[in-house]
């Protein structure tokens, strides 16, 4: 659907790589070029037109992202580099001074390095201790088990909505009730989630969420931290400098500005937030229903396609998104990849950066395929007779 | 050395399918390096028993990709027997081949058969990666 909105299809490129980046729609493009050619200005800095105009925009953007995720306040709404920069605000800024050692946090093996690494160098930091939740044996995350794994350490659940590997939804319902029931702080990364699905931050007890624009047909190097404004409130800045202090003498003393802006130290990325909220409006006139029916009428092709060819590897036949993880037989992901960009075929082959989530599906490397709303039916069936003609791989790589 | 393509990818699909050497299973006289790239895609180990300034042995293990794979199992091919300075003239040789600068052929023997890889730019790396290991084993050794 509306592919007249993206130019850079008509080079004819059948992208099946929105799990890393998402097309940008001409309005999104339009918007960032606006406040380039029109009325650059910096933030908050000046009393004249055009920078009173990108006050207003950028602080607009955020009540934007608040009716996304319907936060409670505009100022629960950080605006950040993206996905990884906020989960590590909030592990570093915030957890690193409220944890104690022997304190348990709750992972899965699914997660992306930006939601591992991170607890990993707090373990070495302050010894927190890492637990992994559970998966199931099709690698979607076996919330029934949660709640035997709390006991009175447990502090922290931080969990993918949707995971990049294998392309499962947590039921985030079931797991903030179980947080709220616990009093444990759940930090949810929406990075593959924010463009497909509704995410309620009220509803579903979350204390953090994450998530970049880009993966949701927004600018590259913007997101947002999402955190309830007393976390917010007592979480610290990584960063100092210009824009986020109220007043600093030569005394050393010092008043940081409140939340959000005490997290935006130095000049934002003003152009990236207001193509993101260009990209939300976008997003919301067509609506999720839309967007997830049409990425599951596409996956749902595409499964029944590929089971008919042999030597196709299906992980993930059951999961409700627009994720399909394959391999064929005997051929090296890397290999299939190379020879699906023979026919401008774009997918994803590798570890995806779930590096350990090669302990539970014994395999290292899978290719993926991840559909948005401007793909069609005509394009999984070139990638199913792509992978029809799979004795040719080698003739077309090497 | 001319070859035609087609010769060229037999090879290439010949040591994919049936690499030489893989399988590590060495005793600890062998000096064995982990080699992989940025992407994580390809990761391989390579072990190399050297004595007497001479590689007497290599193998290696792991996961990768048909040229990747096949470039390792050519390399240990090709270096097993060489002295110390002839492995390290190959290895320039052939990163220069890679690399689209000044190489002498008549050094690079079967190795000639990714002369083409220049055109595909991802896969350049794929193809160095079992050298990288060999020159970082070959200079543990000089150590
Ligand atoms: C599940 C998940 N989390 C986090 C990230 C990191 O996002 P970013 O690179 O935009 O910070 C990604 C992106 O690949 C992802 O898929």
């Amino acid at each position: 659907m509306n592919r007249d909105d993206f130019p850079i299809l008509n080079s004819g490129v059948i992208y099946f790589d929105n799990g890393a980046t998402t097309f940008k729609p001409k309005c999104v493009v339009e918007a960032v070029k606006a406040y380039y050619e029109d009325y650059t200005a910096n933030a908050h800095r000046g009393d004249y037109d055009n920078s009173l105009r990108v006050d207003k925009m950028y602080e607009e953007v955020r009540n934007k992202v608040r009716n996304l995720i319907n936060a409670e306040k505009d100022e629960e709404i950080v605006y950040t580099k993206g996905t990884t920069e906020s989960i590590n605000m909030v592990v570093f800024g915030y957890l690193a001074k409220k944890l104690k050692k022997g304190d348990e946090v709750l992972l899965s093996k699914s997660e992306h390095a930006s939601n591992v690494l991170p607890w990993i160098i707090l373990q070495e930091k302050i010894g927190i201790v890492i637990k992994y939740i559970p998966l199931r044996e099709d690698f979607s995350l076996n919330d029934d088990l949660i709640e035997d794994m709390i006991n009175e350490k447990t502090k922290v659940i931080s969990l993918a909505h949707v995971t990049n590997v294998i392309g499962d939804v947590r039921n985030l319902q079931k797991i903030g009730d179980i947080c709220k029931k616990h009093n444990l702080l759940f930090i949810v990364d929406a990075a593959q989630s924010i463009g497909h699905l509704k995410v309620d931050v009220q509803e579903c007890n979350v204390s953090f969420l994450a998530f970049s624009a880009h993966k949701m047909l927004g600018p590259t190097g913007i997101g947002v931290l999402y955190g309830k404004y007393d976390l917010l409130k007592e979480m610290d800045p990584l960063t100092y400098g210009g824009g986020m202090n109220a007043f600093f003498e030569a005394d050393c003393s010092y008043e940081l500005k409140d939340v959000p802006w005490k997290f935006e130290a130095g000049t934002q990325n003003i152009a990236g937030v207001i193509g993101m909220g260009r990209a939300i409006d976008y997003i919301l006139e067509i609506g999720f229903d839309k967007i997830h029916q049409h990425e599951m009428k596409l996956k749902n092709l595409a499964i029944q396609e590929l089971k008919k060819i042999p030597n196709i590897k299906i992980y993930n036949e059951k999961t409700e998104s627009g994720i399909v993880t394959f391999n064929i037989d005997k051929v090296f992901s890397q290999d299939t990849a190379v020879f699906l960009n023979r026919f401008k075929i774009a997918v994803r082959s590798g570890n995806h950066c779930a590096k350990i989530l090669k302990d539970e599906i014994g395999i290292t490397n899978t290719c993926r395929a991840s559909f948005y709303l401007y793909n069609t039916e005509e394009e999984v069936m070139a990638l199913v007779a792509a992978l029809k003609r799979q004795d040719e791989v080698y003739d077309h790589i090497i | 050395m001319d070859m035609d393509e087609k010769m060229k990818r037999d090879i290439i699909l010949e040591h994919y399918q049936s690499p030489f050497h893989k399988g590590i299973d060495v005793e600890e006289n062998y000096i064995k390096v982990n080699s992989r790239n940025a992407s994580c895609v390809d990761n391989i180990n390579v072990a190399a028993l050297i004595e007497d300034g001479i590689i007497i042995d290599a193998r290696f293990e792991g996961d990768a990709c048909a040229i990747c794979t096949s470039a390792t199992s050519v390399m240990i091919k090709t270096l097993i027997g060489k002295t110390l300075p002839e492995a390290e003239e190959i290895i320039t040789n052939f990163e220069n081949m890679i690399n689209e600068k000044d190489y002498d052929s008549s050094k690079l023997g079967e190795l000639n058969v990714y002369d083409t890889v220049y055109r595909q730019p991802n896969r350049k790396t794929c193809a160095l990666l079992p050298f990288r290991a060999m020159r970082d084993i070959i200079s543990r050794k000089n150590d």
